[in-house]
């Protein structure tokens, strides 16, 4: 266990995500008797398939936080490994791509996780937006192909930033040095991650049961105005109660709460606008019921920089 | 003892550093995972074509499908004779006509008399040009007449040649599928170009059922 973490905190925690769990099970498992006992009603079916792929992952970031900063820093290195594998899948790459793809791979990918690993925030924070972007067009450049050079060279960098870059300051929060809070910024993970899957599921569900104004018809039919603004709520209000587990006040937390929904909110457009322009409907097929690592990962991904930002500037020392 | 369990382990290796790399995933389309003599014959335009096969397969079926493979290639060096000959128990065929002391065909023919099912990719050939199939050589066709009652199901490997291009070493890690389609059989009378004919189309099908990026 994390030195310092309060097992308190943590019980309570994991007790009432226990019981958020099962409820949804139940409901789940009442829902496929009554309508779906043959395995033929669609959305009963995916639902049970996000359940039972909830459960995985909240034992996933259990086994992670009780492995302390190596265990969380490794889970989230193999959530990007695992959306970079997808994204640089949909790519249109040529086979002189080869090596610098695997540059991508193999050493810009560990080094970020190294450094977020060892604290080293000046370096972290530059080596993909400054020495990853140097480094991948002079390896592409060396191999002399320059048929749509721009847009293969820009592919890997975009898929590094968003995949690599953006995920690895989840881990990162764990070397904020906030007074009065230390030892538990493993909480802080908590904090951002059930907030974005909180306003993600509410959001679905207030859509489900009054969406009707649609916010962006062309990149994503399903996001509604009444979907967005009940999961904004009821995610604010998720934060805003969850604000014992963080330093934040209650209306902090429930601020920071919106960004991060804003954010969540607008990452999720902005990479179904990437899977439409790519022709596909899911990033992969890792999760049932979810698709890939990048479709559950897509809010967390423009959300976590910016809490991490806000967090850093505002709350801590370093 | 060692000689039983070392292929086991590297066989196991091979086919969790496979799933590492590759998250592959089988589609099965018109067959199933089932237990019987089978030929897989697929598209071949990587080395790690058969691998790939043999990790989306049950363990079940691993331990009893064997990949048809160039003696050239795979006696060259005794870690690919051990590989070959011990971890995927291929059945080698020499691919000089000239040098040859066994039937291919028949070689095929005995291996699916023992109870195993074989991957058969009836290319030849790596294939590396542009072209979805290059033209399929005869070995299926006579083996189809050979053992008429043997199921042969058309495999589609997709997207392996983009992680691992002729003439690189290391692999990139990017998302593979395997499909597997109805099986076929020798119909009635059916001559040889008509029967491979059929057998191409079967696989250009698949190749056309997969989820792909636009161009």
């Amino acid at each position: 266990m994390i030195a310092g973490t309060s097992a308190a905190d943590l019980a309570l925690l994991v007790g009432g995500l226990m019981a958020v769990l099962l409820a949804a099970s139940g409901v789940g498992l009442f829902l496929q008797a009554r309508y779906s006992p043959d395995g033929s009603n669609g959305v009963v079916e995916n639902l049970n398939d996000r359940v039972r792929s909830w459960w995985i992952m909240a034992v996933l970031m259990g086994i992670a936080l009780i492995g302390g900063h190596a265990g969380v820093t490794l889970l989230f290195a193999f959530c990007s490994f695992a959306a970079l594998r997808e994204v640089m899948t949909l790519q249109d790459m040529r086979r002189s791509d080869h090596r610098a793809i695997l540059a991508a791979f193999f050493v810009v990918l560990p080094a970020q996780y190294y450094l977020v690993y060892t604290e080293w925030y000046g370096l972290y924070s530059i080596l993909i937006p400054v020495y990853a972007f140097l480094l991948i067009p002079v390896i592409a450049v060396l191999r002399g192909d320059t048929e749509d050079f721009l847009m293969r060279v820009a592919g890997v960098q975009w898929a590094l930033m968003i995949c690599v870059y953006c995920v690895s300051h989840v881990p990162a929060l764990l070397s904020l040095e906030i007074p009065g809070y230390e030892g538990r910024n493993v909480m802080l993970i908590a904090f951002l991650i059930l907030v974005v899957q909180a306003s993600d599921v509410a959001q679905y569900v207030w859509g489900k049961l009054l969406g009707r104004i649609r916010i962006a018809p062309n990149v994503s039919p399903s996001k509604t105005l009444e979907g967005l603004i009940g999961g904004a709520l009821s995610a604010i209000l998720i934060g805003a109660g969850l604000s014992w587990i963080t330093p934040f006040s209650p209306w902090q937390a429930g601020l920071l709460s919106f960004v991060i929904v804003m954010l969540g909110f607008l990452g999720g457009l902005v990479m179904s606008a990437i899977k439409r322009d790519r022709g596909v409907k899911d990033w992969g097929h890792l999760i049932a019921g979810h698709g890939g690592m990048t479709d559950r990962l897509d809010s967390v991904i423009f959300a976590a920089p910016i809490f991490f930002h806000l967090v850093r500037y505002g709350w801590s020392l370093t | 003892m060692v000689t039983r369990i070392l292929p086991e382990i590297v066989a196991t290796a091979l086919v969790i550093f496979s799933r590492f790399i590759t998250a592959a995933r089988a589609i099965w389309l018109g067959s199933a995972p089932e237990n019987r003599r089978r030929v897989y014959f697929a598209n071949h335009s990587s080395n790690g074509d058969f691998v790939l096969v043999w990790a989306v397969l049950p363990h079940r079926l691993r331990q009893t499908t064997r990949p048809v493979a160039a003696s050239d290639y795979w006696l060259k060096s005794p870690l690919r004779a051990f590989i070959g000959q011990k971890v995927f128990r291929a059945v080698l065929i020499n691919r000089i006509p000239e040098e040859r002391t066994e039937d291919p065909v028949m070689q095929m023919a005995q291996a699916l008399d023992a109870g195993d099912s074989l991957i058969l990719f009836p290319e030849g050939n790596r294939n590396t040009g542009d072209d979805l199939l290059l033209p399929f050589k005869s070995g299926l066709y006579h083996l189809a007449r050979m053992r008429p009652e043997v199921d042969l199901v058309p495999v589609w490997i997709e997207n392996l040649n983009r992680v691992l291009p002729k003439g690189e070493v290391i692999p990139v890690p990017l998302i593979c599928t395997v499909t597997f389609g109805a099986a076929l059989h020798l119909a009635g009378g059916e001559t040889k170009d008509l029967f491979l004919g059929r057998a191409a189309a079967a696989l250009r099908a698949l190749a056309a059922t997969t989820e792909r990026p636009r161009a």
